[in-house]
């Protein structure tokens, strides 16, 4: 998993959905920007009386460095801390007073934060936003409770799930000198040693006007939003902004394996290849080991065959995995395959998954093997790919249900540096993909030389040694 | 300073905006389902769930049985086998689903609505609800992969916790048993029991049909007609025991985890019961807000003790359980868990203040509108309403009866309801 929100979200599931696979919609976009660089984005909804409002910053922790992750997400915690005016709590209670819904969430290439409210309601969380991009207050006291929770939040999504600190260390092994390699949330050490310092550090760093995005979708007048815009964030001085320096990571030259043993009940097993994201292109050359990630055309952008790469082995029950794996070999009790292409840099094709009940993951790697090989060796059925697109024209109604979803989707695009038209034209896009697009890019990317194998091998789980006895008088 | 606080502090001051649920059509099918229906047109989409009375209370001693029932009526239905039926699907973008609580199992279908792809969607789903076989050999491989998911839950220390939890909450009560069953409960169970299961369970007068979308009502009736007719008649199921006040009771089961997950509660309050609404406002002040809450204030916010603390009422047919809950480094624990239990002893005790009640009706009925902005929100309520019979203008009132209540009744409900030498805790953790 590759976001963390301030606290446990009702809406993860929507949250975990492909980055780009429910595209679109037919309700027009207005963009503008204020003259100290702040983007805005507006999108008219008016099916039911709500608006929700994102603030998306340019940061996350695809930008930290060596000893200081987990600050990104640190801070999106502390923003709720309290600034000169509206003290520690103060947003999220006037939020509250009003019906809204609020949380944030910070991810390798962003930290976003959101209010939903009745539609009335748009310019209270304008007026706080604005206020909490300049003006923030980190205070010691309150941070040294903060970074506690981190931590126990660290402890509750990995340290005690044995899948969850696999991936992690997967990913550490996959990137070798790409940021991508670290956890969103931090090394454990990292937090340990994180102080206030740090924190309004890279408050001053990121946190400016002409480091952000501004998405409103709902119910709302377009001009009424400009003018409300204007009006709170227009004051804000434009920051000296220093971009981020780029980071590429090193080619891989042969299989990379790692095998992890923990306290567990069941084997797990990630696979990965580097691949490219949408808008980048590899240098050209069929067995280069690079992704160089130039600027790709209409014509060199292997994204969209990517997303139907991946549609086709998991897209739905009938997609392979779901068919060969877990049905019709019945040798997998879990598998699934991820690829997320609306990123700042390069990114992963992954599949993984679970052995079912006497079947080995030396059997599940091989199963899952033989289905990266069936798509290096031919052509995908038009029956398979005429079910994907069927399936992207449909979620592409889907997505308009919710008005959050929608402002996610422009959000996210905007801050990796992707423009947000490309949810109009990707419907098209997707249908225009060949069976041959997709063999190629398996062809190009999804070599053995360039996979990293992680496996997790399951160690005893000591339930037995009492850690510490009940307290008293709770013995009944 | 204060030319700053403007225009819409103002707002703070006025009534939430008067907004009235979704219209909510309901009638009987010719063959005894209930139906509701909201016409929403602006999407060009349709949501239907069949709900029925055939959660895993009904198991019996038959653990995870309901769950495999319902999860296998995709594997065949008529000549159709689980690939066909899947590719039937996924070839119209339509999206199926099924999940089992222990009052409820529910299917549920999302489709665009043009005649093209709705009409052979629906069909099919006809199919699947109505001619359901269960072949064995599916049968076979989902119980080995239930046997898997249930090894699984042993690395979850959360998992262990809200199983150990139910079992000290209802004991003999089916309620007590998680939908999953047990290891020895599901190597026990057959295929025909699931066929059994299906044809005492899933009948007409004993299921419900929720729509949602852009339908009209002719085409409503018609879809739950069909849908319904293809349905076994006979009995509905029938009532549930009423379950039992537990006993105190304190359980640390020992795991392997840098955290311990503790769960404090005891079963209090049925969907149809007029407690509910005082509970579950007052709760919404004591740990049902978010991070605005008494016991996240306490736990979280001044003394970091967990990222993740709450309380909750989660009401069911019978008496559904009250639940406080957190995870925190195993050794806190005492100090995390005590602070769960004083919080709940000051709220019964002394009840809210009006501040804080204020700012609950405030966030309650200011938000309504997000509670019935989408299709996907609308059709959840409309499977409630019609589960547990609430008044079809349940929405309509929700505001006016938070509006109505005042702090001695939240205060007197906590105080009869709720008893903190009853209470069961579960800690799973080193």
């Amino acid at each position: 998993m590759n976001r963390l929100t301030r606290f446990v979200p009702t809406l993860l599931a929507i949250l975990l959905g492909p980055a780009i696979a429910n595209a679109a919609s037919q309700q027009p976009v207005t963009e503008f920007e204020l003259a100290n660089g702040l983007k805005v984005l507006v999108r008219e909804d008016h099916r039911a009386p709500v608006v929700v409002s994102q603030v998306w910053y340019k940061v996350g922790s695809s930008y930290e460095h060596g000893g200081n992750t987990g600050v990104s997400h640190a801070l999106e915690h502390m923003m709720f801390q309290g600034t000169k005016r509206y003290g520690p709590g103060k947003f999220s209670e006037i939020i509250a007073a009003q019906g809204g819904s609020e949380n944030a969430f910070t991810g390798i290439d962003y930290t976003a934060y959101f209010q939903t409210l009745a539609s009335d309601r748009l310019e209270i969380a304008l007026e706080l936003e604005a206020d909490r991009m300049v003006n923030l207050q980190i205070q010691d006291e309150k941070f040294a409770k903060e970074i506690q929770v981190v931590i126990e939040e660290r402890r509750m999504r990995t340290e005690d799930r044995p899948t969850a600190q696999l991936n992690e260390l997967f990913r550490a092994s996959t990137w070798v000198s790409h940021p991508y390699r670290n956890p969103v949330i931090g090394w454990m050490s990292d937090l340990d040693a994180m102080t206030t310092a740090d924190l309004n550090d890279w408050y001053r760093r990121w946190y400016m006007p002409n480091n952000a995005t501004l998405v409103v979708v709902g119910d709302v007048d377009t001009a009424t939003v400009k003018k409300l815009v204007k009006k709170y964030f227009g004051p804000l001085k434009k920051g000296q902004l220093q971009p981020p320096k780029e980071r590429q990571e090193v080619p891989q030259t042969g299989e990379r394996r790692l095998t992890v043993k923990l306290p567990a009940q069941l084997p797990h097993l990630i696979m990965g290849y580097h691949v490219p994201r949408f808008g980048g292109e590899a240098d050209g050359a069929v067995d280069s080991q690079a992704i160089t990630d130039k600027p790709a055309t209409a014509a060199t952008d292997e994204a969209y065959a990517l997303d139907v790469l991946t549609a086709i082995l998991d897209g739905g029950s009938s997609a392979r995995f779901a068919r060969e794996l877990q049905r019709g070999q019945a040798i997998a009790a879990s598998a699934s395959a991820g690829y997320r292409g609306a990123l700042r840099a390069p990114g992963l094709f992954t599949v993984d998954g679970t052995p079912a009940q006497g079947h080995t993951i030396a059997e599940l790697e091989t199963a899952l093997r033989a289905q990266i090989q069936r798509l290096i060796d031919e052509p995908v059925s038009p029956a398979e790919l005429n079910r994907v697109k069927t399936q992207v024209v449909a979620d592409n109604v889907y997505t308009r249900d919710s008005v959050f979803y929608q402002a996610m989707q422009l959000g996210m695009l905007e801050t990796v540096g992707l423009p947000w038209q490309m949810l109009d034209e990707y419907v098209d896009r997707i249908k225009a993909v060949t069976p041959e697009q997709i063999q190629q890019v398996a062809k190009r990317y999804l070599r053995p030389d360039r996979v990293t194998v992680a496996i997790l091998d399951p160690q005893p789980m000591d339930t037995k040694k009492p850690r510490r006895p009940p307290p008293a008088g709770l013995r009944h | 300073m204060m030319k700053q606080i403007s225009t819409w502090l103002t707002l703070l001051l006025m009534p939430a905006t008067l907004i009235a649920g979704p219209a909510i059509e309901q009638w009987q099918t010719s063959t005894g389902s209930k139906v509701l229906f909201v016409a929403t047109g602006a999407l060009p989409m349709v949501d239907l769930q069949l709900v029925c009375d055939a959660g895993s209370a009904r198991d019996g001693d038959q653990g995870g049985l309901a769950m495999m029932t319902n999860e296998l009526l995709f594997s065949g239905a008529g000549d159709l086998d689980a690939d066909a039926i899947a590719a039937g699907f996924d070839d119209l973008g339509a999206k199926v689903g099924s999940s089992v609580s222990q009052d409820m199992a529910m299917v549920s279908l999302r489709s665009l609505s043009d005649a093209d792809h709705l009409q052979p969607a629906l069909d099919l789903f006809t199919t699947v609800v109505g001619q359901a076989n269960f072949p064995a050999a599916d049968f076979k491989r989902e119980r080995k992969n239930l046997l898997t998911g249930l090894q699984q839950e042993k690395q979850s220390p959360g998992a262990l916790a809200q199983r150990a939890f139910f079992q000290a909450l209802y004991g003999d009560h089916p309620y007590a048993n998680m939908a999953s069953g047990t290891e020895a409960s599901a190597k026990k169970l057959t295929r025909d029991q699931l066929v059994a299961f299906k044809e005492r369970y899933y009948r007409s007068q004993n299921c419900l049909v929720a729509l949602v979308g852009d339908l009209s009502r002719e085409q409503a009736t018609t879809i739950s007609e069909q849908l319904s007719a293809r349905l076994a008649r006979g009995a509905p199921a029938p009532k549930l025991e009423t379950t039992k006040h537990s006993t105190a009771h304190f359980e640390q089961i020992n795991h392997p985890s840098q955290q311990t997950h503790v769960l404090i509660g005891q079963p209090v309050v049925g969907r149809l019961e007029p407690d509910y609404f005082p509970l579950f406002l007052g709760n919404h002040i004591l740990g049902g807000s978010g991070l605005r809450s008494r016991i996240s204030q306490e736990v979280r916010d001044k003394r970091g003790l967990a990222y993740s603390s709450y309380s909750y009422f989660s009401p069911m047919r019978q008496a559904g359980p009250f639940v406080m809950g957190l995870q925190t480094r195993n050794d806190q624990a005492d100090e995390a868990a005590g602070l769960l239990r004083e919080e709940l002893q000051k709220f019964i005790t002394k009840g809210p203040d009006d501040q804080e009640l204020l700012a609950a009706k405030q966030n309650l009925t200011g938000g309504f509108p997000l509670r019935i902005a989408s299709n996907g929100k609308i059709i959840g309520y409309l499977a409630v309403i019609g589960f547990y019979g609430l008044p079809l203008d349940y929405l309509d009132t929700w505001v006016d009866r938070i509006e109505a209540i005042d702090a001695d009744q939240i205060r007197d409900a906590f105080l009869r309801r709720v008893k903190p030498d009853q209470l069961v805790e579960i800690r799973v953790g080193g």
